[in-house]
């Protein structure tokens, strides 16, 4: 068993004894998503938002299989085959609409996911694998909703490919030869459609294969929780199912009525008018801009407008943008205070809500804007702040931060927190996160 | 070590980015932005109402088919509509016959081969047929419109800002260039062959005016035919041939809502009984309570 306050599978009809005894999926799904595994008891409606992404996710593969069924990767004739599917093929515009603003949505949860993440300190021991795998999972959704993107080949289809793959040409004296090996020509051409069809074809189900790592990985050291107290015993769990999956329900529920009235009211709210003209390699649209859930990457880029040291400054740019998304990579050491949740850490708080937030949403929005003033400086001064707070505030606060008192336990805190003794805390590592190890939890004695 | 290294870095990031907010903020002051004509006089599209808006917005059948006639009578001699095809006229309320009619009658036919000799020729257009393009080629297009391509119309309204309201608006805006932009901006005197319009993005546009005077189209519905009326109706035509779909779109988003509410409401409910015994006096929040 993973920890040990998990459950162990007892089959209840001879039938699933005589198939878990040859084959243990019944096991499996009872551990993973079933009665055998136990989870803190109060969880918030943030906890939601890991199902609704392999929700997401799913939906994204079953709409892109049918879609694949109708779309044709060729230069010459990918628009039409994407006007054929919206006018022609059985319900293709529902398809369409739904795989176009289901990435939209993938984006969605997987941001309240990531910041759910930072605010409760999910990436802290012993989760940091976790954390890890998750941002990797981010990195593989990102590279395969660009190369969605890409598909239809409309006019920011194209610019799009040539102004991303045209980052890499940035990198001194290798950075051409990338370019052109990756578009598979000196401009987007069928080659670049046809590979990145593969690729698009392909990334999603390597994305499933490290989301089970992600999902396995979890089931080591359990859920973590609001209060990021440790489960210390079974009063402190519900089974995941019924309880959670019967949150997960009401939650989908709500996730489809946004997802529907996108697909159905507004199905080219998040998109962009350029991307119906069908792509042209001598028309440079005037303002090229990827999806918004690139936005604030894309402002972090254009925030370097000058060379420095002889580098660059689109080379700083790239080295940046990327950069913006590898230092969270290091995050569990950037931050080694013991304290998990967001709610015991007062310092932490104030420049969660009134730094981090705020400025992910300046950068967001400057990389919808053109590239002109104030929408440059205001990026500048937001790219600042997003690195100074991942690796100059976060390391500090931890060192001088004094964290309030933590309950004893879920339960307590659940139950008014009536018992709750205060524990002085704050000299600075008095708590280690050894001393949260699974098993040596005091267990329930019933 | 991994926090030094990260401070280090951060430090240098943040450097680099206030040197570049300083460097910008110079120039800013040294040389302001100039002031351009399309800036300054350029107009967002009017606001105009049709019936398809709204999520339980319908197409008017009449007026598509009011839409469809300066479409063919006005647009058509310069503009393909090459993902509609003359069947999906059926949608908008022609029967059958009148279809096939309109196809047989089209004053472009279909490119085709002569079945005999093998030689390109041109055929009477059928029902399945899309719309042929009123030039052979791209070439063709160019040499007969001084160099600017028309653009397709079938997806022109998605292609487009507030694609029905751009439409419309770019069609009744034809006007004079103002006084006042001429004197702010001598340089930017609209060319020849070009003709001022303050909704187009550089303000001058190479399609002369297409809709001129009241009548221009005689509608078979009795309908005033004012050049505003002609512009409308032909907007919410385009919005048709680019959004086919848009009705059933509706329905079936009314039936999906439905659904999901109750599924959502029925949802709900089970996870509260659920959870019915497992509730103290007050749900944990993970807020501190000490």
């Amino acid at each position: 068993m993973s920890f040990p306050w998990a459950k162990h599978y007892a089959p209840k009809s001879p039938f699933m004894r005589y198939v878990d005894e040859r084959l243990p999926l019944p096991r499996l799904v009872y551990n993973a998503v079933g009665g055998g595994y136990p989870v803190p008891r109060n969880l918030n409606y943030f906890w939601n938002f890991g199902v609704l992404a392999g929700a997401a996710l799913m939906i994204q593969i079953v709409t892109g299989i049918v879609l694949a069924m109708s779309y044709r990767a060729d230069g010459g004739i990918a628009f039409a085959s994407v006007e054929h599917i919206m006018r022609d093929v059985n319900a293709g515009w529902f398809l369409r609409y739904a795989h176009a603003n289901g990435a939209s949505m993938f984006f969605v949860v997987v941001y309240i996911h990531i910041f759910r993440g930072l605010f409760y300190g999910s990436y802290k021991p012993p989760r940091e694998v976790i954390w890890l795998l998750g941002l990797v999972i981010f990195l593989l959704m990102m590279a395969t909703a660009f190369m969605g993107y890409v598909l239809p080949w409309g006019q920011m289809s194209f610019w799009g490919a040539s102004v991303i793959t045209g980052l890499f040409s940035a990198i001194p004296i290798i950075g051409a030869p990338i370019q052109t090996w990756l578009l598979g020509g000196a401009v987007p051409d069928n080659a670049t459609l046809n590979r990145f069809f593969s690729l698009h074809y392909l990334l999603p189900f390597v994305t499933l294969g490290v989301i089970i790592l992600h999902v396995w990985a979890l089931h080591i050291p359990g859920s973590s929780n609001p209060t990021g107290v440790d489960v210390k015993g079974e009063q402190d769990t519900v089974p995941f199912h019924p309880y959670y999956t019967a949150k997960d329900g009401f939650g989908l529920g709500i996730f489809l009525i946004v997802f529907a009235t996108l697909i159905f009211f507004a199905p080219n709210f998040l998109g962009h008018a350029d991307n119906y003209i069908e792509a042209n390699p001598l028309s440079t649209p005037a303002h090229i801009v990827p999806e918004w859930y690139f936005w604030p990457f894309y402002a972090i880029l254009r925030a370097f407008t000058v060379d420095f040291l002889f580098i660059p400054a689109k080379l700083l740019g790239v080295l940046a943008m990327f950069g913006a998304i590898i230092l969270l990579f290091f995050l569990p050491w950037l931050d080694p205070s013991p304290v998990r949740s967001g709610h015991y850490r007062p310092l932490f708080k104030k420049f969660f809500w009134f730094g981090l937030i705020p400025c992910v949403l300046v950068l967001s929005y400057c990389g919808g804007a053109p590239a002109e003033e104030p929408y440059v400086m205001l990026s500048q001064i937001a790219s600042a702040y997003y690195f100074a707070h991942f690796l100059i505030i976060l390391p500090l606060v931890s060192m001088v931060e004094r964290p309030l008192p933590l309950p004893n336990s879920i339960s307590e805190s659940v139950l008014h927190g009536e018992k709750t003794e205060s524990r002085p805390f704050g000299t600075g590592g008095t708590l280690t996160s050894g001393q949260m190890i699974p098993g040596t939890s005091p267990q329930p004695a019933e | 070590m991994v926090r030094l290294i990260g401070m280090f870095v951060g430090a240098g990031l943040v450097l680099v980015l206030l040197w570049s907010l300083l460097s910008g903020a110079i120039a800013v002051v040294r040389e302001p932005a100039a002031e351009t004509a399309e800036h300054a006089f350029h107009l967002y599209p009017r606001k105009v109402d049709f019936a398809h808006e709204g999520p339980l917005g319908r197409f008017d059948r009449q007026q598509l088919q009011r839409g469809f006639q300066v479409y063919k009578e006005v647009c058509a001699s310069c503009h393909s509509l090459k993902y509609v095809a003359f069947r999906d006229l059926e949608q908008i309320g022609f029967s059958k016959a009148e279809v096939k009619a309109i196809a047989r009658d089209w004053p472009i036919e279909t490119q085709s081969v002569n079945p005999e000799t093998g030689e390109a020729a041109t055929r009477k257009s059928l029902a399945a047929d899309r719309f042929p393009s009123p030039y052979a080629n791209e070439v063709a297009a160019r040499a007969a419109n001084n160099n600017a391509i028309p653009p397709d119309q079938s997806l022109l309204t998605k292609a487009r800002h507030d694609g029905p309201a751009y439409v419309y608006s770019l069609l009744t805006g034809y006007q004079r260039q103002p006084e006042k932009l001429l004197r702010e901006f001598p340089d930017s005197k609209t060319g020849p062959g070009l003709h001022y319009n303050p909704y187009f993005a550089n303000l001058n546009i190479a399609m002369a005016p297409p809709l001129t005077t009241p009548n221009q189209v005689s509608y078979a519905d009795g309908t005033p035919a004012t050049v505003d009326q002609m512009a409308k109706d032909v907007s919410a035509f385009l919005t048709w041939t680019a959004e086919p779909k848009l009705e059933t779109r509706h329905q079936v988003g009314w039936a999906a809502m439905i659904f999901l509410l109750i599924f959502t409401t029925i949802t709900y409910f089970a996870y509260q009984s659920i959870w019915a015994d497992k509730k103290g006096p007050k749900r944990g929040s993970g807020k501190p309570t000490a």
